[in-house]
């Protein structure tokens, strides 16, 4: 039993500072990035850029400072089914408060 | 890994099981550190799924009322100090860094790198809650927190409120500034709660402080660093969300 500790010990990924400053990097470059773009006349777009560049800076975070990218699959699928059924959740909530008084105008 | 494996491992030996037949820190029903590891990991995520659809049900009641009182929230979110916002944005990120370079310390067995990291995280994050202690007074000062005092006066005369006239807000009328009182409910609530994340987790960054002084991350067992990092790092998801919906909603129209 022991050797095989040791042997599944190696096997524990860690991850090198040089990912973390290259992400940290990153996520400030979004940051100015996210400020800049409030301030540029899209219309529609505006929001959407702000959220975009609001889920990038997620999922750096969540792959690399949070480890998933080097997790088991069992910690991938849920992070993902739980991503999925929040998204579900609030697309189905939308759907109806946007919906609801179509034609009543 | 079948399940009977499992039981044989965790039935008592008759030969006896020293303790030092595996690390200390292995509960007797994991067989092996990995599996720990992995376990503790995976339960973690699921809390952090919670939390997840917690923030989430703010999310969505922000997202509704956006869509129904969009000038109010425009109007409102001039009130917000986008100075601030990026100061505390930063503050948040760097202490997210600092968060995961402690994991690496603790990895490597580098005690007072994980400490300094430790302090380095601790007072950023009550930096963060210092520059929301700004905001928030300033809101109150305004007579912007919803409630029995709460004013107008900022969205009926823009002219007469230096942030409304320096975003060059046209007077709301009666009904729609009505509304800014909802995004004040939004902004306190989400926000509020966030800090309130923010407190829990410099609080218990002081006791790991301590313990890490001790020495108790640096000889193997990390998991509480790695847990805690993965706590850490969601409050700063959070924030990555609640700064450009909550400050940067408009800040190009006039």
């Amino acid at each position: 039993m022991t050797e095989k500790n040791e042997a599944h010990e190696t096997q524990h990924h860690i991850v090198s500072p040089a990912v973390y400053i290259t992400i940290f990097i990153c996520l400030l470059v979004f940051t100015g990035l996210t400020v800049g773009a409030s301030y540029v006349e899209m219309g529609v777009f505006n929001p959407i850029a702000a959220i975009a560049i609001a889920c990038i800076k997620m999922v750096l975070v969540v792959l690399f400072f949070m480890h998933v990218r080097y997790s088991t699959r069992l910690t991938m699928l849920a992070v993902g089914c739980g991503f999925f059924m929040f998204l579900v959740l609030i697309g189905m909530t939308l759907a109806d408060y946007i919906s609801r008084a179509w034609g009543r105008w | 890994m079948s399940d009977s494996s499992v039981v044989i491992h965790g039935a008592p030996k008759a030969e006896g099981h020293g303790h030092d037949a595996h690390p200390s820190y292995l509960r007797h029903h994991f067989e092996s550190v990995e599996q720990q590891a992995d376990t503790t990991n995976f339960a973690m995520w699921l809390f952090l799924l919670t939390e997840i659809m917690f923030f989430g049900g703010l999310f969505t009641a922000y997202l509704i009322y956006r869509n129904w009182y969009y000038p109010a929230f425009v109007a409102a979110s001039h009130q917000l100090n986008i100075f601030w916002g990026t100061l505390n944005t930063l503050l948040l990120i760097t202490s997210s860094f600092t968060m995961a370079m402690g994991v690496w310390c603790a990895e490597t067995r580098k005690q007072s790198g994980l400490v300094l990291c430790l302090i380095l995280t601790f007072i950023l994050g009550l930096g963060f809650l210092g520059i929301k202690t700004i905001e928030y007074k300033e809101k109150i000062e305004k007579h912007h927190v919803p409630g029995f005092h709460y004013s107008l006066n900022s969205f009926l005369n823009p002219d007469s409120d230096e942030a409304a006239k320096a975003a060059g807000d046209k007077p709301l009328p009666l009904d729609i500034a009505r509304h800014t009182e909802v995004y004040f409910s939004l902004y306190f609530a989400m926000t509020g709660m966030h800090a309130v994340h923010m407190i829990i987790g410099i609080g218990i960054l002081g006791f790991m402080i301590f313990r890490a002084r001790a020495g108790a991350y640096t000889a193997g067992h990390v998991t509480f660093v790695e847990n805690f990092g993965l706590y850490w790092h969601f409050v700063d998801i959070v924030w990555i969300f609640l700064f450009p919906l909550l400050y940067l909603i408009s800040r190009h129209a006039n």
